[in-house]
């Protein structure tokens, strides 16, 4: 407990020194919300962290004062001077409580209850006296700042630097070996060196995890809950810094989920839940990132309640929520002052926590995610980079430059000259497909204004908001750089993260996979923001599509999105074969549709087209451009697969109908289903049902011929005489009688057509689906 | 009496007050920063650091420096290192700065570097305040 304390002590110092300019901010300006969310922060994370070191009066004072600014964050109190002053003077005593605690010495608590009283809205300023706290206890242990570490890690980074220096004048001026052996033993030295500073860095999250479980167990106490934790992977290890970054969202996390995500026991036994709580906390490293998942079996996030509280609060309106996609939604919880709960515990519950969690893990440049299954649970999985400083990266060539790219970013690097890979141009936008998945596609080398080197090779890069591909022109290296932060005349291009001096001792410039599809202008899905804009943007955004000659002399037109390729094929792969035509490709049989004749061709040029699972081609003369289709689409009348006709040009082309074509396939190539009539009953079906099935697209025999299967049998209830039945093909059977006989009989009166009908369809599609 | 270092820039001799100057170098090789404002020529590690190069007469507004140009005059704004390219350099003396002359047009990028003028020998010099002419982020994105 006693290394908590301190750690609590020297954060809350440490904060409560980069506060004090927010402090004097906020009291020139007491409207400025974001500095009034930065103090709120701080009391917040106070009351968090002495809730569970049990120290009540920092808890009074940081909960009286988190009261008051939630208030004014609703905006039921107006930040006024008194408040202000109030605020202020509660902010100065936690600071002073905290500096006793460390000194060991007792503070004298006579003016808190005046302190918290200032709050109250009617409340007259009080003076406050500071307190002298007197001498500082010395320090148990040396707490080392990261800014220290760092310039070891540059002070390692110039000593490599100076030793190729060494090694490459040496080898110039031809070597005496006594000498090569010295530089040899520096070398090891350095890299010995290297590698321990590095891990001086270097935690295990143990140092994160190991005070958890007493913090589980007091928080559910407090709320008469009982909580299992399992910890996994303590083992993993992180930056110093990344571990002293993620303790308050962590804190934050977990006692949201025992707060608001876990049921009291009673609510738990209802649901059919074990009574206890279980709550896993694990980590585990994936490449250069580490993963912390905090997941509960609790109720999960009440995500229409949510809604209707952003609703509400006016966050976004109801028709901004309508259209959000459901991750859209539960990211509301990332909205500042927002929690689907209605009651203010002294443990969470005002919707601070989850902005603040997100404020904390993205300044560390990690990513927060959240799957929430209602009624089961909420599991948070936080992504943060292994460590700020070194960075893994992989070093590409782009004309006569070399750049780097952090390899966290970049999901897969394919050469172009794969199979895997297609380039296609759509409307003026290039895009990559890499094995059946579409990404918008920048050419690196244009978008820097560099000339020559060819794009051989693409890097599928990840951003928060998706995915795209980077065509470079060559992958020369990974190197682990130390990266430094650039100029602001550099950073300002917004394609760069920063700078790095590798061992080749030439600059290089590390660049910001998100901030180049900013400036390259690809626009991803992003939740609200998205949704926001999208009015407009739908209206600008044209859907391209192929332009063509058809064979019966028409132009006519397709979405590009349902074209998979065109591609030229010999007239006589196309065959009239099981009741349609059929086009053999690729060693596959597509079925193909064609309006016109083939007489007098060779060749012709088809379209492939997919809707994701199956494919159909169609035979057209000529492919003639790419093109913006219009929004005005005259709808069309009679032939079905025309969706309408569109202006283009000048001119009228027929826009063909994508689905249509599917269903028309679907429907040609689905053979009449043979249905046999097992009749004993002088003839009654072959009078009496055989038109109806007919008529309803079977075909009916009374005997099998050879080498013919049935899709169905119909056949008498009562009289079940002649061959026996093939297990295969299902039976339908009929009865004379209206009612049904008691007991499970799944026989229909023969004169219910419908029934008859809608039973046969089921047997013959369970067949075809088997 | 304050301390300045005599430089040429396009032609022109310039005073450069020497508290603004961290060392006087000539650069090794330049790495261009594709996508930056023109008056950044690129980055040049000096001493295992690295420099953002400016083109001094690019930012005065004048031609570009020559691509042979090396020499350069290190300074350092808002924690950021910044070779700043002249033609050649030539002393470092005392002068009393004096104020720019009432009248005296100066145009281009001179106007906002320009901060006054030493007496040399009856030769006006321009003080030149190498902090302006580095760009910052804003006058970066505005270009």
């Amino acid at each position: 407990m006693d290394d908590l304390l301190q750690e609590f002590v020297a954060e809350t110092r440490e904060t409560l020194e980069a506060l004090a300019g927010e402090i004097v901010a906020w009291e020139a300006q007491p409207t400025d919300g974001a500095r009034l969310d930065a103090i709120f922060r701080f009391v917040h994370t106070v009351k968090g962290s002495c809730g569970f070191l049990d120290l009540p009066r920092l808890s009074r004072l940081s909960h009286a004062a988190e009261d008051v600014l939630a208030a004014v964050r609703e905006g039921t109190r107006a930040p006024d001077t008194a408040l202000v002053n109030a605020v202020l003077a509660i902010v100065d005593r936690i600071g002073e409580i905290v500096e006793a605690i460390d000194a060991g010495v007792p503070l004298d608590d006579s003016s808190e209850d005046l302190l918290v009283a200032a709050l109250a809205e009617d409340a007259r300023p009080v003076s406050h006296n500071l307190t002298n706290t007197g001498h500082r206890a010395p320090a148990r242990s040396v707490r080392l700042s990261v800014d220290l570490l760092d310039r070891m890690m540059s002070g390692m980074s110039d000593m490599v630097l100076a030793r190729n220096e060494l090694a490459r004048r040496l080898r110039d001026e031809g070597s005496d070996p006594r000498v090569e052996a010295a530089l040899e033993r520096l070398s090891v030295t350095v890299a010995e060196m290297r590698d321990a500073v590095t891990r001086t860095r270097m935690q295990k999250i143990e140092a994160l995890f190991s005070a958890l479980p007493r913090m589980v167990r007091d928080t559910a106490a407090e709320l008469g809950k009982t909580v299992a934790l399992t910890l996994e992977g303590s083992d993993v290890e992180l930056d110093r810094e990344m571990i002293e970054m993620m303790r308050d969202p962590l804190v934050h996390i977990i006692r949201n989920a025992i707060d608001h995500g876990i049921e009291m026991p009673a609510a738990r036994g209802r649901a059919g839940k074990r009574e206890m709580g279980r709550l896993t906390v694990s980590a585990r490293q994936s490449g250069n990132q580490i993963l912390v998942e905090i997941a509960d079996d609790g109720q999960g996030v009440d995500v229409p309640r949510l809604v209707a509280k952003a609703v509400e609060r006016g966050v976004c309106t109801s028709a901004d929520a309508e259209r959000m996609n459901d991750a859209a939604r539960l990211a509301l919880i990332f909205t500042p002052g927002l929690s689907s709960r209605d009651s203010v515990t002294s443990v969470s519950g005002r919707g601070v926590g989850m902005d603040v969690v997100r404020a904390n893990v993205e300044q560390i440049g990690g990513r927060i995610a959240l799957s929430n299954r209602a009624g089961q649970g909420l599991a948070i999985t936080i992504q943060v980079p292994l460590t700020l400083s070194i960075m893994p990266t992989i070093v590409i060539g782009c004309g006569d430059q070399r750049f780097a790219l952090p390899r966290a970013s970049i999901d897969e690097i394919v050469t172009l000259r794969g199979e895997t890979v297609r380039i296609d141009t759509v409307g003026d936008a290039a895009v990559a497909t890499v094995r059946g998945t579409r990404l918008p596609l920048v050419t690196l080398a244009p978008l820097l204004g560099l000339t020559g080197g060819a794009a051989r090779t693409l890097a599928i890069v990840g951003t928060r908001d998706g995915s795209y591909a980077l065509a470079i022109d060559t992958v020369l290296d990974t190197e682990e750089l130390v990266i430094k932060p650039a100029a602001p005349a550099v950073m300002a291009t917004g394609v760069y993260a920063g700078q790095s001096l590798p061992d080749s001792g030439l600059p290089m410039l590390l660049l910001d996979g998100a901030g180049i599809a900013a400036v390259a202008g690809l626009h991803f899905d992003r939740g609200i923001m998205a949704d926001e804009v999208q009015p407009e943007a739908l209206a600008d955004q044209q859907v391209p599509a192929l332009l063509f000659d058809d064979l019966d002399g028409q132009r006519r037109a397709m979405a590009l999105a349902a074209i998979d390729r065109v591609e030229t094929v010999p007239v006589g792969a196309i065959r009239r074969a099981g009741g349609c035509l059929r086009l053999t490709v690729d060693g596959a049989v597509l079925p193909i549709r064609l309006v016109g004749d083939l007489a007098g061709r060779d060749e012709l040029p088809v379209l492939r087209l997919t809707d994701g699972s199956s494919e159909i081609a169609y035979g057209i003369a000529e492919p003639l451009d790419i093109v913006a289709l219009p929004t005005e689409i005259a709808p069309a009348r009679g032939d079905g697969l025309v969706a309408g006709v569109v202006l283009i040009e000048g001119e009228q082309v027929e826009l063909l109908d994508p689905l249509a074509l599917f269903a028309d396939a679907e429907s040609v190539s689905a053979e009449p289903a043979l249905c046999l009539l097992r009749d004993d009953d002088a003839g009654w079906m072959n009078v009496f049902l055989r038109p109806v099935l007919e008529m309803a697209g079977y075909r009916c025999v009374s005997r099998i011929e050879d080498g013919c299967r049935p899709a169905v049998t119909l056949t008498m209830a009562a009289g079940d005489a002649g061959a026996p039945a093939d297990d295969a093909v299902p039976v339908v059977r009929l009865r004379r009688e209206r009612t049904a006989p008691l007991g499970t009989d799944p026989s229909i009166y023969r004169y219910d057509k419908d029934a008859l009908l809608s039973a046969l369809a089921h047997a013959v599609a369970a067949r075809r689906a088997g | 009496m304050e301390l300045f270092l005599i430089a040429h820039i396009a032609g022109r001799g310039v005073a450069i007050p020497t508290e603004q100057v961290e060392s006087v170098v000539d650069l090794g090789d330049v790495v261009a920063v594709p996508r930056a404002a023109a008056s950044v020529r690129g980055l040049s590690a000096l001493r295992s650091r690295v420099m953002t190069v400016i083109d001094t007469g690019t930012a005065l507004g004048i031609e570009p420096m020559p691509a042979s140009s090396r020499r350069a005059v290190i300074t350092r704004v808002e924690g950021h290192h910044y070779a700043v390219l002249v033609d050649s350099l030539e002393d470092v003396a005392h002068f009393e700065p004096l104020p720019l002359s009432s009248g005296l047009a100066l145009d281009r990028g001179w106007s906002g570097a320009g901060k006054g003028l030493v007496d040399r020998d009856g030769d006006p010099l321009l003080i030149l305040d190498l902090s302006a002419l580095v760009p910052s982020a804003i006058k970066a994105l505005a270009a």
